[in-house]
Formats: structure tokens, C-alpha cells, sequence
């Protein structure tokens, strides 16, 4: 089963009585890097916090290389995945401190000391991770980025077959959130780690995962290549956006450019132009899009 | 990575103020007894100043002990589950639910009966009652709801505190001042069988509290990703919600209110210790104990021969320490931070 390593088998799950998702299947492969988008408040974090447990899941299953998610103790699970979310919290604790509870699930509940190794996994990780130098900060002294750094070297420390994160570029600047997505990308390739990460930025979506899953309305609209998913039918269809979609020259993945309301106004049949050139190139995108709707 | 060389010397830092401030005490009364002479009254074993010692101000050293260190574990523990700085021992409305048991029973004339058990037993029923009320709100529906706990704590402090002032504005002079006496706070407890429940009560709730310690260290990064990291948070939650509230309750039904210790000593302890709660726990039960024993010298002394209520000395240096101590420490931060 090592091409279904993550498998979610039309799971159902939301807050309260009603579902924020429905019937979502996918499959991530041992080693992918897999990428969820979509729009503001179509369900991708609270998938998140369905495959993590947070929320129960009301339908459907969960598998962890084919062992059902319900039927592993809390610790078992935290062994196998770690979760870096969104806004890490910002306490008091040093970020040596902060790493460390990394091997909580790793020690007998009641060992209240951290052995040799779980010291020298930190250090490894707080070095990869570059934070080794803040080890004796307070977290809540470190800047948004350095605290997901923090975080994410927490997670390594975990160390996990599956790391989940949640837009770990939100608040960086285009160098930091190219230096975050290699850092993930390196340790996805020389780790065998799998990654499934919320991501907003659509290009860098586009640059670093080998496959995307776009969800809207709490469904899967689409999944596969970014070629495959990132196509301006699918955007305007689901973002409600006009954009072009092209090539980058260099990684031979699809970059959007987004068409601003001037833009649309003075160059309508360019547009359409494009549209159509790109559409008679990829005909199957549109067949694709049709038959979602 | 020298921490737990760091850690051991806190610790044994406190122990040894911890001896100096009970040897302290130990010779301060209206009786003038020198340290000096006090192994030859022990040793000797009789007298009217080996039963000075012995009766009068050692269970006190005891109680204070206890008190102090319940309090400040409590607070340390609810601090640490409900991530916030406000909460104390009596914000979820414990020491409102204890005076309103001890009113009603002052009220009912039950203080009359019962060789002094009857207030204590009213003041811990009323606190169980409460402690129950919380923790059956609070953990209806999805399990522990933090913030839910915290203002059904509150609401039922104030429908106490509201009910325990209905009884007082109706009852006798004689009734209202025993209620306002006991509300006030005292270490000065006849019982001897009390303060051992009292003190047996704290130790076993540092021991069960530490049982949870790497639990109370993940949940300082919130419920979700305690969670994340393979904590049961619900059933963490839970126990020690319950271990803290049994150490209030004890601690108001034989000592009264005894405010500030709860929500002062746990801060001093984590700025000055950085918040790991493998030490936090010890280090808040160590220094809650000092620092009741140290208010009780000053209790004893200041208007001596007679005892200004305990609460009133905790309330006045509390307030004034941990005030310098936070201002001390943001200036470091200034000069550490980047």
C-alpha cells in the first residue's frame, strides 16, 4: 500500500450538527508533497482538523498506511503525524522548551525527563530549521516566521511519517517563504517525509508540490498535477477570478497571473483570445471542468 | 544544557528560605523565646514554653505551610490549564461557594454545635457544591470547554457572593460579624485534626498535579495542539481541574479567604523560573508556603499583642512584590530582547 499512504475515504466532518465537509476522498502517496487550496472558508482547515482529530469525523474513514486513524491511541498517532498550524502559539517557554515537547509522545506519559536523544533530535532540528541560536528565547519573543520555524522543527522532533501544515508562508516575505518551502521541500526529499500543507500563494502552490488537491464549498472540485488543477477554468470557476495561466520557462510548472479590473475593461478580447488559445491546447482541461459540473 | 543542575538549585534555594523563615517564626510571639534556647525546650520536652512551641505556634508553621502551598499550587495548575495569567484559586468561585455554606451555617446556628467542625464542613460543602456546578456546566457538552468553565466559575461566584449578602443584610449583628470574621481569613485554627487534612491535602495534590505535568506543559500551547502532540486533553483538563479545586476548598473551609497567595506567588514563580511546570509545580508549592509563613510573622507582629487578619498582609505585600518583580522583569526583557 505504499502508493496510499494517507487515505480519506468520503469522510464527512464540521462543527456542531451541520457538515463544513462532504464526502471528501483522496489518497497521498508515501513521500508526496501534496498541497490543498481553495478559497477562504471552503474547508480546507477544517479537513486539517479532521485528519488530525480535533474534530471527529462523522462519516467515512481515515486510513495511516491502511490502519484506520480511529483505532490508534492519541500518542500512537502523534508518532506518525505532526501538525504545525497556522499561528503557533507565543508563550513563555523557551524555544529549546518548545522543540523538546516534541518527544512527549515518544516518552511513557508519566517520564517527566527528556533523555540524551531526545536532546540531541532537538538540537538537529532546531539546527536544520535555523533557530538553534534562539534556543534560549522565549518564543513569544520570536517573530512570526521564527516562531513557525520553531514549529516546524517541533514537528521534526516528533519525528513523523506524515508532517500536516497549515500555510506555514502566511506572514513571510517572498525570500522567507521560499526559504520555508525549501527547507520542507529538502526534508521531504531527504527525509521520505510526506506532506500535505494548506497554501493560499497559487504559484508557489504550484512550484513545489507534485500534486493539488482544490477544494470549494467543502467538496473536491479537482485534484492532480498543478498542471492539471491550475488552469484558468478552474480558477475563475472556483475563486470567481479572471486570470491567464501560463509556464514558468525554467520548472515547466503553471504560473497565474491575476487580471486586474482595468485590465479586464481595455483588454477584454485579448483575454478572450488567450482563453481560447490556451483551451485549444488543453482541451481536456475543459472536458474535465464540465463534467464537475 | 545544565537545566536540571539549575533546577536543583532553585529548589534547594527555596528549601533553605523555606527553614529560615519557619526557625523565623518559630521565635516570634508574645512569649520571648531565642532560637538559641529552642533545642534545650525541645529536648527537655515540658514546660509552658515547650507548649508554646509545640501547640500553639507549630501547627500554625503547619498550617501556613499548607495553606500557602495549596493555594499557590492551585493557582499555579489553573493558571496552567486555563492559560491565563487572571484566573486564581477562588475566580471559579470556590471561596464564593465556601462563604456562602459558612453564612448559611453561621446563620442556621450550626457554628454552635459540632466542636468546631461544623464551619469547615459548611465552608468545604458549599465549596464541593460549586466545584460541581463548574465542573458539571463546564464539561457538558464536548467535552472540557476552557473559556466555558471560566465564566460558569465567575457567574457562580457572583450568585454566592449576591446570596451569601442577602443572608448577611437579614441576620443578627452577633451572626454578621462571625460571617465577616471567618471570611476575612486565619491561620489560627484549634483543630490539630484539620491541619493534617489540610496538610496531607497539599502534598498528595503537588503529587497528583505533578502525575499530569507533561500534560500541563503541552496544553501551554493550547488544547488543539496539545492534541497534536498525543495528550488526552479532555481527561487532563478534567483532573486537574478537580486537584486544584479540592486544594482551594480544603484550604478555604479551614483557613477562610485567604486571597492573593493564588494569583501572585504562581506569577513570581514563573518569571522567575521561565514556566516549564516540572519546576513550576515544586518551585509554586515551596514558595506559596514562604511566603504565608513570612505574612504570618508580619501578621503576629506588626500590631502585637494583637493579630491583624492574615489576608490583609497578603493582599498589601503581594500586591507591592509583584509589582516590583513584574517591573524588574520587563526591564531585563527590554534589555535581553532583540
Amino acid at each position: 500500500m505504499a502508493n496510499n499512504y494517507l487515505a480519506l475515504n468520503s469522510i464527512s466532518c464540521g462543527y456542531g450538527k451541520s457538515f463544513n465537509l462532504n464526502g471528501i476522498s483522496l489518497s497521498v502517496a508515501r513521500g508526496a508533497f501534496a498541497g490543498i487550496i481553495g478559497p477562504n472558508g471552503s474547508g480546507k482547515t477544517t479537513l486539517f482538523k479532521g485528519i488530525s482529530g480535533i474534530l471527529p469525523i462523522k462519516k467515512g474513514s481515515i486510513c495511516l498506511s491502511g490502519v484506520p486513524l480511529e483505532s490508534m491511541k492519541l500518542r500512537e498517532k502523534a508518532r506518525k503525524m505532526a501538525v504545525v498550524s497556522q499561528f503557533p502559539e507565543g508563550t513563555d517557554m523557551t524555544v529549546q522548551d518548545y522543540v523538546l515537547l516534541g518527544r512527549l509522545p515518544h516518552r511513557n506519559a508519566f517520564n517527566f525527563l527528556e533523555s540524551a536523544r531526545d536532546k540531541v533530535l532537538a538540537r538537529k532540528y532546531m539546527r536544520l530549521t535555523g533557530i538553534y541560536h534562539y534556543r534560549e528565547k522565549q518564543m513569544s519573543q520570536l517573530s512570526g516566521g521564527e516562531q513557525q520555524l520553531a514549529a516546524i522543527a517541533q514537528a521534526l522532533t516528533q519525528e513523523p511519517e506524515l508532517l500536516l501544515l497549515d500555510e506555514p508562508t502566511s506572514h513571510l516575505d517572498i525570500n522567507h517563504q521560499m526559504q520555508m518551502l525549501n527547507l520542507i521541500q529538502s526534508l521531504n526529499k531527504e527525509l521520505n517525509l510526506t506532506v500535505l500543507m494548506i497554501i493560499h500563494d497559487l504559484n508557489l502552490a504550484a512550484e513545489y508540490c507534485d500534486q493539488l488537491i482544490l477544494i470549494n464549498d467543502g467538496k473536491i472540485y479537482t485534484q492532480g498535477t498543478p498542471a492539471e488543477v491550475l488552469t484558468f477554468q478552474n480558477i475563475e470557476a472556483v475563486y470567481n477570478a479572471v486570470v491567464i495561466a501560463q509556464t514558468n520557462p525554467l520548472s515547466g510548472k503553471p504560473v497565474i497571473f491575476p487580471v486586474s479590473g482595468n485590465i479586464l475593461k481595455t483588454h477584454r478580447t485579448d483575454i478572450n483570445n488567450h482563453h481560447k488559445t490556451v483551451t485549444g491546447n488543453r482541451l481536456f482541461n475543459q472536458s474535465n471542468n464540465n463534467h464537475k459540473q | 544544557m545544565s537545566k536540571p543542575i539549575h533546577q536543583l538549585m532553585f529548589i534547594s534555594g527555596q528549601l533553605v528560605i523555606l527553614a529560615v523563615v519557619v526557625l523565623a517564626s518559630i521565635a516570634t510571639g508574645e512569649a520571648n523565646i531565642p532560637i538559641s534556647q529552642i533545642p534545650e525546650i525541645v529536648r527537655t520536652g515540658e514546660g509552658t514554653e515547650y507548649f508554646i512551641l509545640t501547640q500553639i505556634r507549630m501547627p500554625r508553621i503547619v498550617l501556613a505551610f499548607a495553606v500557602g502551598s495549596a493555594l499557590s499550587l492551585s493557582g499555579t495548575i489553573l493558571q496552567g490549564v486555563f492559560r491565563n495569567p487572571l484566573v486564581e484559586p477562588y475566580t471559579l468561585g470556590i471561596s464564593g461557594g465556601a462563604a456562602f455554606g459558612v453564612a448559611l451555617a453561621i446563620v442556621g446556628g450550626l457554628h454552635l454545635t459540632g466542636h468546631g467542625y461544623m464551619l469547615p464542613l459548611a465552608g468545604f460543602s458549599g465549596a464541593a457544591v460549586t466545584i460541581f456546578l463548574v465542573g458539571i456546566l463546564g464539561f457538558l457538552r464536548g467535552g472540557a470547554d476552557i473559556t466555558r468553565m471560566l465564566l460558569i466559575g465567575v457567574m457562580i461566584s457572583f450568585v454566592a457572593s449576591s446570596s451569601m449578602m442577602f443572608l448577611m443584610s437579614v441576620t443578627t449583628a452577633e451572626n454578621l460579624h462571625g460571617i465577616i470574621f471567618w471570611i476575612m481569613g486565619s491561620l489560627d485554627e484549634p483543630n490539630h485534626h484539620l491541619i493534617k487534612v489540610a496538610t496531607i491535602t497539599s502534598i498528595i495534590g503537588l503529587a497528583g498535579s505533578y502525575l499530569f505535568v507533561n500534560q500541563l506543559n503541552a496544553l501551554q500551547l493550547g488544547k488543539n495542539k496539545a492534541t497534536h502532540l498525543g495528550i488526552n486533553t479532555t481527561f487532563s483538563v478534567r483532573i486537574l481541574f478537580i486537584v486544584a479545586s479540592l486544594l482551594t476548598g480544603v484550604c478555604v473551609s479551614v483557613a477562610g479567604v485567604i486571597g492573593f497567595v493564588g494569583l501572585a506567588v504562581p506569577h513570581i514563580m514563573r518569571l522567575m523560573t521561565g514556566g516549564d511546570h516540572r519546576l513550576m509545580l515544586i518551585s509554586s508549592f515551596l514558595g506559596g508556603s514562604i511566603f504565608l509563613i513570612a505574612c504570618d510573622i508580619l501578621a503576629r507582629t506588626v500590631i502585637s499583642p494583637n493579630e491583624l487578619p492574615i489576608g490583609v498582609i497578603t493582599g498589601i505585600i503581594g500586591g507591592f512584590v509583584f509589582m516590583i518583580v513584574l517591573n524588574k522583569s520587563r526591564i531585563q526583557k527590554e534589555h535581553h530582547g532583540k
